[in-house]
Order: structure tokens, then sequence, then C-alpha cells
């Protein structure tokens, strides 16, 4: 077979492989057809890198001996890894995972535009304007989302404390790396363009530094934001790295690099606004830290609110639910980090087996990511049918006889429908409409805007002071006493 | 600008709309799964390693392949295997009432 049949095939392998990410990713619409997309999906990967790899080895040039075992052994030591993390990580640290496996994307997609750039400033015709734009574009990007996608992990692990780390002229410092970034940015394509006359050890030391300024650029803009702004910060992250895959894309004129970095980038995107606007703020916004400093201050105004609150036991709360027609249970944040779904599921399913209607309220922003509470819960046999979203479920409180809030805060805080409170606007679960309301959570705290819930100290509402997952498992057994 | 460059501009421009498209419409409940789905296809830049390790011809540009594989491998492999798992746990119960008596014969089996 002649050379140009060779390539057009693996072309038309990498395209059929490109068409199955985006039919991969339509079919992820619905859970009945999500795994099977994403299995389609997998399987464009498989085609497409498996037709890279008979392009390499039938090149008249053949594979190194070399090259052969750089790509098996890399292959073999990178995908045991993910395989054995990815198979063994629970799935409340699943995050953090995500946000390790965007972590090393990115940094791949980095090498890959370094090792195209030395080439390039090495070789003897200088590389021409536009593949200088792309290759520096893919190398910041990269290194940006490195860093940014590790300190964002670490955050979520526990790491690196979770709440915002400011600096005294911290942001001045974020800008002036920024602007190093950006002039070293310049100084390579204005050298590409003949304008400045650069050697190439100048070019590959401008380049080292731009990889450097990404690097601190990625810690800088990550440290300052909050633990509970994560999501948007990873969504963000990975929106960048479809970018810097897309932009090695154009290095190497690859379609499915640019096909698939461009899917990534928009779909990065679109999560990361439907995220922020949930919990009614900007990117920009969130990106320029604050908000949740609040976290300092909420301890010395939280005793404060706590006069008229009305405590209940489990053994009350228990018979308020057993007795109930139906019951909207609203986890939160506290669930997930008690790690008490299969408690809840356990409550739920005894519940139902006396014939309650039970349904969950999930706040687009319940856990740790867009869709992570449905996760959880999925995870611990919850039927997701019983999963009922925001606008969905709010009307149903007003029927509803008990309402059990499992570790959620800020999402119930009937506050936000007044204008002047911190998340004024923000859309919240109708909680209060309930006939009766039970809340378990384990002390008067703020949650992460840092203000009282007027929730707390509606007559209607009754506070079980416990961990989510003690609690739940003390109504668990207190409802089987019924 | 060449003619080449110009048509993966063309390229990178439909797909983004495509993206946009297509993933406007999946319903908040499997955003955590599509991120991590999305997350997966970037590390389509295994290709991208693979062409530089076969071009390599210098110590750097050894270790620079070597460690653009494994990074890639590991994005491509992890994620799809932890996206799997997500999904596989949207199974649809058809009979949710009776579920203490399901749950014992799943003891049993």
């Amino acid at each position: 077979m002649s050379q140009a049949w060779i390539y057009t095939i693996v072309y038309f392998a990498w395209l059929i492989g490109a068409a199955c990410f985006v039919l991969g990713l339509h079919l992820m619409n619905s859970p009945a057809t999500g795994r099977n997309g994403n299995r389609l999906s997998a399987g464009g990967m498989v085609l497409a890198v498996g037709a890279t790899l008979v392009d390499l080895v039938l090149r008249p040039e053949g594979l190194s001996g070399i090259a052969l075992v750089i790509i098996v052994v890399g292959f073999l030591l990178g995908g045991g890894a993910g395989l054995y993390t990815a198979r063994t990580v629970k799935m409340t640290a699943m995050p953090q995972l995500v946000s390790l496996f965007n972590a090393v994307g990115g940094g791949a997609a980095a090498l890959v535009a370094i090792d195209d750039f030395i080439k390039l400033a090495t070789s003897d015709h200088p590389a021409d304007l536009s593949t200088t734009v792309f290759v520096v574009l893919g190398v910041l990007f990269g290194s940006v989302t490195f860093s940014g996608s590790l300190i964002a992990g670490g955050k979520l692990q526990g790491l690196i404390p979770g709440k915002p780390i400011v600096v005294p002229g911290g942001q001045i410092l974020t800008i002036a790396i920024a602007a190093i970034a950006l002039i070293g940015t310049v100084v390579l394509i204005l050298g590409a363009a003949g304008v400045l006359a650069l050697s190439s050890t100048v070019t590959l030391l401008v380049l080292g530094l731009i990889v450097a300024a990404g690097l601190v650029f990625g810690v800088t803009m990550v440290l300052p934001i909050g633990g509970a702004d994560m999501p948007v910060v990873i969504s963000l992250l990975n929106a960048l790295t479809g970018t810097a895959a897309a932009m090695a894309g154009f290095v190497i004129g690859n379609p499915v690099l640019i096909i698939a970095g461009a899917l990534v980038g928009a779909s990065g995107t679109i999560l990361t606004n439907l995220m922020a606007t949930a919990m009614n703020r900007s990117v920009l916004n969130i990106l320029a830290g604050g908000f949740g400093t609040g976290d300092s201050t909420a301890g010395a105004t939280a005793t404060g609110a706590g006069g008229s609150v009305r405590e209940v036991s489990a053994d009350d709360a228990a018979i308020q639910l057993a007795y109930a027609q139906s019951v909207i249970i609203v986890p939160g944040y506290g669930l997930a980090v008690a790690q008490a779904q299969h408690q809840v599921r356990e409550l739920a399913e005894l519940l139902e087996a006396k014939g309650v209607d039970v349904k969950y309220a999930i706040h687009p922003v319940a856990g740790r990511m867009p869709g992570h509470m449905n996760v959880l819960l999925a995870e611990a046999n919850v039927p997701y049918p019983q999963l009922k979203e925001m606008d969905e479920i709010n009307p149903d409180f007003d029927r509803c006889d008990v309402a059990l809030v499992v570790g959620a805060n800020d999402v119930t805080n009937p506050a936000a429908r007044n204008p002047g409170s911190p998340i004024s606007g923000m859309p919240i679960l109708d909680v209060d409409h309930a006939k009766s309301i039970i809340v378990i959570k384990r002390s008067m705290g703020h949650g992460y805007a840092g203000i009282d819930n007027e929730l707390y100290s509606n007559p209607k509402t009754g506070m079980l002071f416990a961990d989510a997952k003690e609690g739940l498992q003390a109504l668990t057994a207190a409802v089987k006493a019924v | 600008m060449s003619q080449e460059l110009l048509n993966a501009l063309a390229l990178f421009v439909l797909a983004i709309l495509v993206g946009f498209e297509v993933i406007s419409k999946v319903p908040a409940t499997l955003h955590t799964p599509l991120m991590s789905g999305a997350n997966s296809i970037h590390g389509i830049v295994l290709v991208g390693a693979m062409l530089i390790a076969a071009e390599a011809d210098n110590p750097v540009s050894y270790v620079l392949a070597f460690v653009a594989m494994t990074f890639g491998a590991m994005n491509v492999v992890g994620g799809y295997v932890v996206t799997d798992r997500m999904l596989q746990m949207f199974r649809k119960k058809t009979t949710p009432k009776p579920a203490p008596a399901a749950e014992q014969a799943e003891g049993k089996a």
C-alpha cells in the first residue's frame, strides 16, 4: 500500500474518532444512554490512538526502538496509574481525581508544545509566525492548567487549606506574573515575525520564562479562591486544557486534536458559566477571590442568631417522619463530607416501606461539583427518578409534610429572596414552604456565604444537632422503633 | 497564512460550535460525569505525545516525550474508567417500593 493511502486511512480513523467524541458527549444527555456515550467516546479514543500507532510503524523511516519503548512503557506506566486510581478512588474523593487527571492532561499538552518549540528553535529555518503563536499559547495554557489543577485538587483533598489564602500584594504579584508571560509571548512572536533578531538560546530562555510564569500563575490564581468555588475553577481549567490540546493540534497539524480540544473547550466554558450562575456569582468575581473570606468573621456573629432555635430529638423527628405522607430530603455538602449517602438511602427505604413518599431535592451546586450529589446518591443505589432538580421540586415543598435538610445551608436560606443579603438572588430550595422542617447539622455554624440562615429560627424548624452520618443513623434506628 | 492552517482554523471554529450545541442540552444531573468525560477526551493529546516520541532524536526530547506519554495515558485511561464508574451508578430501579425486600435478595445472591 502506498504511503498516501495509509495516511488517508489513518486520517479517516482520526475523523471517525472525533465523530465518536461528539456523539458520545451527545449520548451523555440522559442517564440511560450516558454509559454507552462514554464507551463510544472511549472507542473513538482507542481508534484514534491505534491509527496513530499504525501510521508511525508504517512510516518509511519506521519507528525507532527507543521511540517504541517510550510509547509502550510511557503508556503502560501512565495508563496503569490512571486505571489504579480510577478504580480505587472513593466517590467522595472523585472531584480531586478529575482535577488530577486534568492537571496531567494539561501537562502533556504543555510538554508536546515545548518539545515542538525546541525543535523549531534549534532547526535551521526559523519557525513561522502562526506556528509560534500556537506553540506559545499551548505552552502557556498547559502550564497554567497543570499547576492550577494540582492546587485545586490539593484544596479539595485537604492537603492545602480550603479557605482562601490571601498574600499581601498577591493580586499585584499575579498581575506581574501575567505581564511577564505576556511580554515573553510578544517577544517570541516579534522574533518569529522577524522584527526582533533572537538567537535560539534567547528564544529558549524566553520560553523557559513563559513556562515558569505559567506555572506560578496557576498557583497564584487558584490559592486565593475558597474551597467551595473549586468546582468552577476545575471546570474552567478543564476548558483551558482542551484549548491547550487544540493548540498542540494546530502545531502538529492533527485534526483529531483540534476537534477534541475545541469540543472540551466549549463544554468546559458552558459548565463553568452554569456553575457560576447557580451560585449567583460571575466567573470574574470568583477569580478575583473574596466573598468566601467570610469564614473568619462567621464565628463571631454566629452565637447571636442561636436565640430562638428549637432543638429536636432523634425520636421526635423519627415520629414526624414515620407518620408523614410525603418527605423531601435536601442533601448538602455536609452529607458529602460525612459520607452519609448510604445512611440517607437506608432511611429513605425504611420510610418508603412505611408508605411514605420520599423524594430528594438536589440543588444545582449541592456537593462539590455540579451533579456531584447525584453521583454520590447514585453510588448509594438511590434510584435516579427520585432525585428531583430544583425547578421541578420547588412547587412540591408546599404539599410536603416534612423537609429533612441534611448538611445543606446556604442553598436553603430564605434570605436569598430579599435584597441586601450577600446571597440575594441566588436560586434556593423553598424548604421553608414545607409544613415542618428537620435540619440535621453539626452546629449553628455558618455556610460558605458566612451569614445566618433564617430557616433555623423558623418556628416550623426543629434542629437535630449531629454529624450527618450519626444523625441519620439515630433517625433510622428511631424510625425502626416507631 | 497557509491554506492548511486556514482549514485547521475552520475545523476549530466549527468544532467549538458543535461543542456548544451538543453540551448545552445535558441535564445538571449529569454535569459531573460530563466534566469527567470531557476531561478524558482532552487526553487525545496522547496522540501528540506519540508523534513527538516518534520524532525524538536527543535525550531532552526523549524525556519530554516520555513524560508526555505517561501524563497523557493517565489522563485517558483514568478519565474513561472513572467516568464509567460514575455512569454505571445511574441505573434505574424499576420498582423502588419493595426496596428492602430487593436488598435482601441482593444479599442472598
